[in-house]
């Protein structure tokens, strides 16, 4: 870690417009990156991060300046070089990959043909040389069949492929710095795996200095060599991954890292025997196209799904997208229609009750979702939202709306804020309303169809710990979506792993976790990033 | 009151404001300012503009105070531009919600009514039902509103098909609300922005289409209408242009200031597309 450093940003501040939540999106950064070595930018939303890859790049939006400091490049001031003299350095001196690659990609043209673009524009190769470091470009970045990839649109690529081709279109010039802004964050946790491991590989065999975006601390296990916490737009600690992630000092990283989900599972709770939910061979398969018939496409996305859940336990249901996990919760609720099965609550066979019946039995069954920002009607003031529910079932709206209010203060938000509308709290405020909305029918189920997943790490502890503390309050079931393993661990009492629609393993989590037993159950738990430091860290907690 | 600081941000929407307030003036004060009948005979014929301060706007070809009628006219054109409006939007919204909502094979039955309405041309259709109905400004007014509606609800079916399955709306089906309810009290008003700015439009046009229906001399004859003056003045169009020529300023004024009220509400009411 000796090399002399690549990039140095020296008391680096970046003013924003006046009316945003702060008046610097980066305040007096300095950090420096070397050759060969791979430093994580870790921090919550909103903390500035990608904000510095922007800045780095220039790429700052049009009312967003530099205002101070320095950021030395190969010898020059990127601050202030011209932007005719920045489109060298972009791309040849610094290359980017991004979170997204099918928002990053153009849908128009192939593969090959974009990483091509960059041999054209910066080097005089023939077309024939190019063709031949394109495939040798995909081949170092492992795409299945390089050939054809070079031949395939963005859309014909999977995820995990396209993020591979945006590699190797970062790699085409041999950048010296590589900025991969949040790379992984999109993508499931197996191809997650494989994408860390092939960045860690390529940057070893380069050289290249790698400053890695991201906000969980799971990935920075994974990958850091060096780690560099933010906070709103100031670097509150940084050193190397060993001292920050073992022996933090600033006490929002400690705060951080104790807000991660450890991987192991907590002791398990007495289970009741009584089962409130049974589901048994619920399927469902969605067919699209053809004609009278032919040619449609058929997807089983739910294929023979049985799980029982005992009364006042959580089950969580865990899968990669495309599992059918969501279309199971979402035909528990009756948002969709299976094709054929049981869903036993309360007596009742949920899969075949008639619609109107649905409407009156609901309150039985409630369902949180995932996106805070997309689950609230964003006409409606947040305590009309809660006290909608009671007022569909024939609450007077007085009792409900005074209901509504005690509900805020259960699930931890201030009373008075029900005359608030919902773009006026935070992600974690809005997920807390729609878990007030969900309660306020009293259910005796609730199903969490990833309430997590769009929250900070933080917040998504905070919330986290509210549902287990209304659980135990209220008596509550919960059926618990989730993607992400270390939440399933932490929350549930039971698990089911799901895979293509199928249930491959189900059981206490403490056995599915310790002792998996079905092979992708396995390669599940070996692709959580940051395994060992995520089992390690349940010591320090 | 956001979207209220924002709408006087922009100067093309206040202006548009002050001159559709203007039009209104006009319209509720025709009555003080003129209380004898614009129709009345009140002078010699063809007075030109300026020349006779009984009348500063002259006399139409059968000597009536064109003043009077601009004035009195201003009432017809907001009232037939209002109305029509209000029911081709609610006639369009209507079939959209449905059509977006329920989708399958409601969706594809009132889209191919909509599309049938759409293919025949808006004045053509306006004439056959004036010519059935007859040319009272009642059966004029609802007959412009029916032709309206196909655009309001193809934009409100688009709305609501994006908006079906947003999160929020399926939280409301699990709360157990109906279809209706849903319809009505969670989709619509989100719908709605885009509608009420198109409504504009609407209005717009409707005033065009009353004034076209007048120039042909199929609009109603009985009330003073600025698209009545203009037919009117076609007769005397090369000497006497300005009988036509004023009405025209009248209605281009309207349109123009209705068209900068629905545009600075577009921006008002959806501002992230305006900043980019």
């Amino acid at each position: 870690m000796s090399d002399a450093p690549v990039l140095s940003l020296e008391g680096l501040s970046v003013l924003l417009p006046r009316g945003a939540d702060r008046s610097h999106a980066l305040n007096d950064v300095s950090l420096s990156i070397a050759s060969n070595e791979i430093l994580c930018v870790v921090g919550e939303s909103g903390s500035g991060k990608s904000m510095m890859a922007n800045a780095i790049m220039r790429l700052l939006p049009g009312e967003v300046g530099i205002e101070a400091g320095r950021m030395m490049f190969d010898g020059r001031d990127l601050c202030t070089t011209e932007p005719a003299a920045m489109r060298e350095v972009r791309g040849a001196g610094i290359a980017m990959i991004f979170q997204e690659p099918m928002t990053a990609l153009n849908p128009l043209r192939t593969v090959g043909d974009q990483i091509a673009e960059m041999f054209r524009i910066h080097t005089d190769l023939s077309k024939a040389q190019i063709g031949a470091r394109v495939l040798s470009l995909l081949e170092d970045v492992r795409i299945p069949n390089p050939r054809a990839a070079a031949k395939a649109y963005p859309h014909e690529l999977s995820g995990g492929q396209r993020q591979r081709a945006m590699i190797a279109m970062a790699l085409a010039l041999d950048p010296k710095l590589l900025i991969a802004d949040e790379p992984t964050t999109a993508l499931d946790v197996t191809t997650q795996a494989q994408i860390l491991k092939l960045i860690r590989d390529l940057q070893q065999r380069k050289k290249t200095a790698v400053l890695f975006i991201t906000h969980d601390f799971g990935v920075v296990a994974e990958i850091a060599d060096r780690v560099v916490v933010m906070q709103h737009g100031k670097i509150v600690e940084q050193g190397t991954a060993d001292d920050v992630l073992n022996r933090p000092a600033h006490a929002y990283t400690k705060q951080l890292i104790a807000a991660v989900p450890p991987l192991t599972a907590p002791p398990p709770r007495p289970l009741s025997s009584d089962s409130i939910l049974t589901i048994t061979n619920v399927a469902k398969t969605y067919r699209t196209g053809g004609f009278l018939g032919r040619g449609a496409r058929v997807t089983a996305a739910v294929k023979d799904a049985s799980l029982t859940l005992p009364k006042g336990a959580t089950l969580g249901i865990v899968g990669e997208s495309g599992s059918g996990k969501s279309t199971l919760a979402r035909c528990i609720v009756r948002l969709i229609d299976p094709d054929h099965g049981a869903i036993l609550l309360d007596g009742k066979d949920w899969a075949k009750l008639p619609r109107d019946e649905i409407r009156r039995e609901t309150r039985h069954i409630q369902m949180v979702f995932q996106d805070p920002f997309a689950s609230l009607n964003p006409r409606r003031k947040a305590a009309e939202l809660v006290a909608q529910g009671p007022i569909v079932h024939g609450t007077p709206r007085a009792i409900a709306m005074t209901e509504a209010r005690e509900l805020f203060a259960l699930v931890g938000l201030d009373p008075s804020a029900g005359d608030r509308f919902p773009h006026e709290f935070s992600g974690g405020q809005r997920q807390r309303i729609g878990l007030a909305r969900a309660l306020a029918l009293k259910p005796d189920v609730l199903i969490a169809d990833e309430p997590v997943s769009a929250l900070d790490v933080s917040v998504q502890a905070q919330v986290l710990k509210l549902l287990g503390e209304l659980r135990e309050r209220l008596g509550l079931s919960i059926v618990f979506i989730t993607h992400d393993l270390r939440v399933a661990a932490q929350v549930c009492d039971l698990v089911a792993v799901m895979k293509d629609g199928e249930i491959v393993e189900h059981g206490l989590v403490a056995d599915v976790f310790g002792r998996p037993q079905h092979t992708y159950t396995q390669a599940l738990l070996a692709s959580v990033p940051g395994g060992a430091f995520a089992r390690e860290h349940q010591a320090a907690v | 009151m956001d979207a209220a600081k924002r709408y006087f941000r922009s100067p093309a929407a206040v202006i548009g404001l002050v001159l559709l307030l203007a039009v209104i003036a006009m319209a509720i004060s025709a009555g003080v300012l003129y209380p004898r009948d614009p129709l009345a005979l009140a002078g010699r014929p063809l007075v030109w503009p300026f020349t006779n301060p009984r009348f500063p706007l002259g006399t139409d070809n059968s000597g009536r105070d064109i003043a009077a009628q601009i004035f009195y006219g201003a009432r017809i054109s907001l009232l037939i531009g209002g109305v029509a409006t209000v029911i081709a939007v609610a006639i369009g919204t209507l079939i959209g919600a449905f059509a977006g909502y329920y989708g399958g094979w409601v969706d594809n039955i009132l889209m191919r009514i909509t599309e049938a309405f759409q293919t025949l041309p808006n004045f053509v259709l306006l004439l056959v039902l004036v010519a059935v109905f007859g040319s009272t400004l009642t059966t004029v007014t609802i007959a412009i509103g029916i032709v309206s509606w196909p655009a309001p609800a193809r934009l409100t079916r688009a709305e609501f098909l994006s908006l079906r399955n947003r999160e929020f709306v399926q939280a409301g089906r699990t709360l157990g609300m109906r279809d209706l309810q849903l319809i009505l009290g969670e989709i619509l008003p989100n719908a709605l922005p885009p509608v009420i700015v198109y409504a504009s439009v609407v209005m717009a046009l409707s005033i065009l289409l009353e004034s076209a229906l007048a120039f042909l001399r199929l609009s109603d004859p009985n009330v003073a209408s600025w698209g009545n003056l203009i037919g009117l003045g076609r007769d005397v169009l090369r000497v006497q242009w300005y009988v036509s020529a004023i009405p025209g300023i009248a209605i281009l004024v309207t349109v123009l200031a209705v068209s900068l009220v629905g545009q600075g509400l577009n921006d008002a009411l959806n501002p992230r597309l305006k900043s980019r």
